[in-house]
């Protein structure tokens, strides 16, 4: 029998969301500034406009919906004062997580389509959730002349939504860690690096942020001397680390990262894309001394096979094709798209067409494979990622020596990942559900684009390059495509981020509201 | 006379294959109009190493490398680097930003698919640039619309303010 949610479900609910739309607001503060700063009246207008509005709904949400603990609960020292806030269940924390997303989406839009760069709201949502989702797709148009405020927004929700929308909130204005928690396993990302989730989610602000600094100077140095100006190589710095650590894919100009026409800039943003690739929990063993775990962990010799594994694959594409008539040429063009497309971020060195035009389809199918593999868990990747992937593998050299071995054998298979874990069928069941999840996702897509019209390895690409949030474009995502393929790419980039869990149980609720007793 | 009409004859030839040797040359080495940026990424093996014309607003910050700069021109679809002597740019006074407009430009320069030069790029090496608009600093002027948004939108935020007070108490 399936139960209908209570009022008491939707007023949690609802609460929690309020304080991640408040928190929202206080982050469209930054562009103001930046606006200000720059002389930009009517940008500054629009975001506050968008704060005003975020305000009003964050507001009427945490003051309708504030569902006090009872008093007679003595456990909670708040309690007392009746005045305190209920902690989430796992229902709730994954819808608030869900929510929280289209909410943001919705939120973060406004101060975009208020500018008049964008050609519908929906183009502007389209942009929101590639940016929170950390993918990189554009519908933006004439970005060459946007103002320095709607810029840094751009990059800004590429890096509040790398980090998790929810770990900004749970970092500043969550207490309960137990709830706390729940929202942080629905961002898709289930594994703590310190024993408090509040503690892993600073934390993973303190990597960010140490890596924001020394990104914005390595990029800006670049910049400048490479003949930018010293304001525009500062902002331009800024911006790329944010999309570049977050694996991301937005950059300042329209000419994406080829605007900087500099091999130093590519390898700075390589080195900025692989750092973004790596698990949070690899970070804090290499910061805290113990360098050996890279070379150890299952997730970084996974990685590393599967570029060496996708880059042959491009490179023996490319050479058929004729693409590039220099070795080093085809090295610098092809490894960058490829890294590019492997750790999820999509920036790009060639325009979008030259994919279709000049790549060969075995060249494109490296980067398809490349872009469906993605990076490590507990990074700011998306698509299945390595440990899955490593995992799987390890369970299918168990079953090969289950065949092999005499049937009393017993067989143990190990793989590290920080320590020895022995590997268990509920991790290899689980780490293939969600593999076959993404695999769905990526031909779902790209069957609506070949509805469409489009050919199946464009669509494909393009598909596969939403549902993994990489960004990369062999053309089909522009303004004039059809409004459904925008909403099928809008769900992609939402449900990859979220790693199903979260909107499983989103549909699941809205099922019981429906159909329950 | 034959030899005069022989000679006549010769020179007619030679006329002629000139001729079509020169609208050959033009043709498949030159093109006299301009090509936009879209039709120049879509074909770029057509034109990969001819001389093209491209005309755009000059975009961004002008790079200099030594004794040549990148300049990036938008033709309003995409924006494409052009390779410059340096010597050339020092005329363009504008780059397209919010706040300003950049100079429109006519480039003439050899087309290049992957640039060897520039470890692949899609570029243009110019040959000879000419200013055909002069950009200008655009005034931002307030949009009355949105601070009246503001203004409303204020007071409903503070309304509902004063309500949660009042239901608190």
């Amino acid at each position: 029998m399936i139960l209908k949610p209570r009022l008491e479900d939707i007023k949690i609910i609802g609460y929690y969301l309020g304080k991640i739309i408040l928190g929202l607001a206080i982050a469209m503060l930054v562009p103001i500034l930046i606006g200000l700063a720059f002389g930009e009246v009517n940008p500054a207008l629009d975001f506050l406009i968008s704060i005003e509005i975020s305000l009003i709904f964050g507001l009427i949400l945490t003051k309708l919906c504030f569902t006090p603990l009872e008093k007679t609960d003595k456990s909670d020292r708040n309690s007392l004062t009746g005045f305190t806030e209920k902690d989430l269940n796992w229902m709730q924390g994954m819808i608030v997580v869900s929510l929280a997303w289209l909410v943001a989406m919705a939120l973060g839009a406004i101060p975009l389509y208020l500018s008049g760069h964008w050609k519908s709201y929906l183009d502007a949502c389209f942009d929101a959730m590639s940016g929170f989702a950390t993918t990189g797709l554009v519908l933006v148009q004439n970005l060459d002349h946007i103002s320095y405020a709607h810029n840094l927004w751009r990059h800004l929700i590429m890096f509040i939504g790398g980090q998790g929308i929810v770990i900004v909130a749970l970092s500043f204005f969550v207490k309960g860690a137990s709830g706390a928690f729940k929202m942080y396993v629905g961002e898709a990302r289930d594994e703590r690096i310190l024993p408090n989730v509040i503690q892993t989610s600073r934390f993973i602000w303190l990597v960010s942020i140490v890596y924001l600094i020394l990104g914005t100077l390595a990029l800006s140095m670049v910049g400048m001397l490479n003949g930018m100006k010293p304001v525009n190589a500062f902002f331009h710095g800024a911006c790329v680390f944010m999309a570049a650590f977050d694996t991301g894919g937005f950059a300042p100009q329209s000419q994406n990262i080829l605007y900087y026409h500099s091999l130093a800039f590519e390898v700075v943003t390589i080195t900025i894309m692989i750092l973004g690739a790596i698990n949070f929990k690899l970070h804090y063993h290499l910061w805290t001394g113990n360098r050996k775990e890279i070379f150890k962990n299952i997730e970084t010799t996974t990685l590393f096979i599967t570029i060496m594994i996708t880059f042959a694959i491009t490179a023996v594409g490319l050479t058929q094709s004729g693409t590039y008539p220099k070795a080093l040429m085809l090295f610098r063009k092809g490894f960058y798209q490829l890294i590019s497309g492997h750790s999820g971020t999509g920036y790009q060195t060639i325009y979008a067409r030259q994919f279709i035009n000049e790549w060969s389809h075995l060249a494109l199918v490296g980067v398809i494979c490349a872009m469906g593999l993605g990076g490590a868990v507990c990074s700011t990747t998306g698509a299945i990622k390595m440990l899955r992937i490593g995992i799987i593998f390890k369970a299918l050299l168990e079953d090969i020596k289950r065949i092999i071995l005499p049937e009393r054998a017993i067989v143990v298979q190990k793989f590290h990942h920080i320590k020895e874990i022995f590997l268990e069928d509920k991790q290899a069941r689980s780490a293939l559900l969600i593999t076959l999840a993404y695999l769905v996702l990526y031909i779902l897509g790209a069957i609506v684009g070949m509805l469409f019209g489009h050919p199946f390895l464009n669509s494909l690409f393009e598909s596969t390059s939403a549902a993994a949030n990489v960004g990369l474009s062999c053309g089909i995502t522009n303004a004039d495509m059809p409004n459904a393929l925008k909403l099928t790419y809008i769900f992609q980039m939402w449900a990859g981020r979220l790693e199903f869990m979260s909107i499983f149980t989103l549909i699941g609720f809205f099922v019981a509201a429906i159909k329950g007793k | 006379m034959i030899k005069h009409r022989l000679h006549r004859f010769k020179k007619q030839i030679t006329q002629i294959i000139l001729l079509v040797t020169g609208h050959w040359l033009l043709v498949t080495l030159c093109f006299a109009q301009s090509i936009s940026s879209t039709e120049l990424i879509n074909n770029a093996k057509q034109y990969d190493g001819k001389i093209v014309i491209y005309e755009g607003e000059v975009i961004g910050d002008i790079m200099k490398r030594g004794d040549f700069a990148w300049m990036n021109v938008n033709d309003g679809q995409n924006a494409i680097g052009i390779w410059v002597n340096a010597s050339l740019v020092k005329d363009i006074a504008h780059t397209g930003s919010y706040k300003s407009l950049g100079d429109r430009v006519e480039v003439t320069g050899i087309f290049n698919r992957a640039c060897i030069e520039h470890g692949g790029d899609l570029d243009i090496h110019s040959q000879a640039i000419r200013k055909t608009a002069s950009g200008r600093q655009v005034q931002e002027r307030l949009n009355p619309g949105k601070r009246n948004l503001v203004i409303v939108l204020l007071g409903i935020l503070c309304l509902i303010w004063i309500l949660s007070l009042l239901k608190r108490r």
